[in-house]
């Protein structure tokens, strides 16, 4: 019998659903494989967050607590895992893919020695390994990629699979960690927190985002109050982050974020295909745009073609009269 | 003064039609760029050694035809290039690093710069790879970067989960670079003449030891794409009633 380990990142004091999402994958790999799940989670009151870990039904819960881990830093959290991973010696390690995890994954593969598959949307356990499809090419390709190794970490993207609750009662182990800051070479001086939606952008069921076609405060207040009345993120284009109009956190592309809420609507955003490898997989696209050509159109499932200056207060009327 | 070496990559360009048959992916030959991760990488090295002094060399692992995507990054204004030669294209993250952190051993680099991912294969791995080969500090997805000369130190300004982390990275550090930190310069006319007299010194990419295990590609497939829906033109108040109509009733998403 093997075991999987699945990381559960700590957002703002709430578990990130995309690691619910890929414990729900694994819970269903490890029963589907005869294999022991474990998750482990790194915050400074790790145990706090052990009830809501158990509704997915893990069979044990790591738990690592230390100061070092209230704000993210690359040395610690490597550190915590790489000695989490040579105790437990896991087959497969599962992430979801935050910047947290984008930032340590390479190296922690170096320093347990096992192979790395980042940013997957899809995988699956094999007789040897594990099998995952990755999007490349700006999300225009899809590569089937194999590790044969005897540990592998995998990393997926937010909205690959559904959180389902299916309660376990949990081992709980407390793991000791031992972590000298004045070991650690890089300094986190401090972390310019964004002012913006209270909804995290890459969970948001709803994601209203804006283009070069949103050019003034007037018509951001307009993006930023119909995200509001649908409970959704605000986003950005790479245009408007550009521009400093909108926080870089917002960008959303193949350099920002990756998305897939059920409704994502375009305003005023022509679709170019970086912009689009950040959002196709949304379940929903509502494109407004006043060019009928733009490139959005071609992904839209429904396109608009209007001034957005006059479209956007009557559908906000719209969304407040509630139809 | 920093000595920056910027790992850089060739890679066909992402904007140019796509073609799989039997799984093969096909790039075309004509179209082979500088990562625009690595172009960001050497833009901002090159405003560094502006400002401070110092050099910035470029090392690309790569066949032969990639020999002039680092001529390009020399007519940006690098100062000398070092080509690993390969004719394997099938490498992953894992060789990569393991060749690079094999190069950098012995080198003396204040900062070593990467791209954050590159833009063929998204994987974003070969950084942080090469930082722990060489034991180095490291951070990632930088937007911005300056040199402190007194305290020999980056300081990173890098993009997290949560909002912008400002880091200090003592020398010698490795840094990965987002392609929001600035526009890459184009070359020059005097650039590109200025390109053709530096050296660029080839020798062949010898795999040492993996540590990070290596990992396969066995095939590709056309994500299928987005059929266009529905175009509507009208009055804005009719546009905004369908509009949530559809949204409601159809798409059931409001």
């Amino acid at each position: 019998m093997g075991l999987i380990l699945s990381y559960i990142a700590v957002q703002d004091g709430k578990i990130k659903r995309s690691s619910l999402e890929v414990l729900s994958h694994c819970r269903a790999q490890a029963t589907q494989f005869g294999h022991q799940l474990k998750a482990v989670i790194t915050h400074p009151n790790a145990g706090d967050f052990v009830n809501t870990i158990a509704e997915y039904g893990p069979d044990a819960v790591l738990t690592v607590s230390h100061a070092a881990f209230d704000k993210h830093r690359n040395e610690p959290l490597k550190a915590a895992l790489a000695q989490v991973i040579e105790t437990e010696k896991p087959s497969v390690v599962a992430f979801a893919s935050t910047e947290a995890i984008k930032d340590i994954l390479g190296a922690l593969a170096v320093k347990v020695s096992a192979a790395a598959l980042p940013d997957v949307s899809s995988f699956e356990l094999s007789s040897s390994g594990i099998k995952a499809l990755r999007p490349v090419m700006a999300s225009k390709v899809l590569a089937s990629v194999t590790s044969n190794s005897l540990m592998t970490l995998v990393s997926v993207r937010s909205g690959s699979y559904d959180a389902k609750v299916q309660p376990s009662s949990p081992v709980v182990q407390t793991v000791d960690f031992i972590w000298d800051d004045s070991a650690s070479k890089a300094k986190l001086v401090e972390v310019k927190t964004a002012s913006g939606g209270t909804v995290d952008l890459s969970e948001a069921e709803v994601v209203v985002a804006a283009g070069r076609g949103i050019k003034d405060g007037e018509s951001k207040a307009m993006i930023e109050k119909l995200a509001g009345l649908l409970n959704g993120a605000v986003g950005a284009s790479r245009a408007v982050t550009e521009s400093g109009l909108f926080p870089a956190t917002m960008q959303i592309g193949q350099t920002g974020k990756v998305v897939s809420p059920q409704l994502y609507i375009a305003v005023g955003i022509s679709g170019a295909i970086q912009h689009v490898a950040g959002m196709t997989n949304s379940k929903v696209i509502v494109a407004i745009n006043k060019d009928p050509d733009a490139p959005i159109f071609q992904y839209a499932d429904y396109g608009i073609v209007g001034d957005l200056n006059k479209i956007m207060p009557a559908f906000i009327a719209k969304v407040e009269q509630g139809g | 003064m920093p000595n920056i070496c910027v790992c850089i990559k060739q890679v066909p360009d992402v904007t140019a039609p796509v073609h799989i048959r039997d799984g093969v992916l096909s790039q075309d030959a004509e179209r082979l760029v500088l990562d625009a991760y690595s172009a960001s990488a050497v833009e901002e090295a090159l405003v560094i050694t502006e400002t401070h002094g110092g050099q910035v060399d470029v090392v690309l692992v790569g066949p032969e035809k990639a020999k002039e995507t680092i001529r390009k990054a020399l007519a940006m204004g690098a100062e000398q290039g070092f080509h690993l030669l390969t004719a394997d294209e099938s490498w992953d993250s894992a060789k990569y690093a393991a060749i690079l952190a094999q190069f950098l051993s012995n080198k003396h680099y204040d900062i070593i710069s990467v791209g954050k991912q590159s833009q063929d294969s998204d994987s974003g791995l070969t950084g942080s790879m090469i930082a722990e080969l060489l034991g180095l500090p490291y951070t990632t997805n930088a937007v911005g970067m300056q040199w402190d000369s007194s305290a020999k130190a980056v300081h990173v300004t890098r993009q997290g989960d949560t909002g912008q982390e400002i880091i200090h990275i003592p020398s010698p550090g490795l840094v990965t670079c987002s392609n929001d930190m600035n526009d890459p310069r184009i070359p020059s006319l005097k650039g590109i003449m200025a390109s053709k007299k530096k050296i660029i010194e080839t020798m062949d990419a010898s795999l040492p030891q993996l540590r990070a295990q290596s990992t396969q590609v066995d095939g590709y497939q056309p994500v299928p794409p987005r059929k266009a829906g529905r175009k509507f033109e009208g009055e804005a108040e009719e546009l905004a009633s369908q509009l949530f109509d559809l949204l409601r009733n159809e798409a059931k998403v409001i």
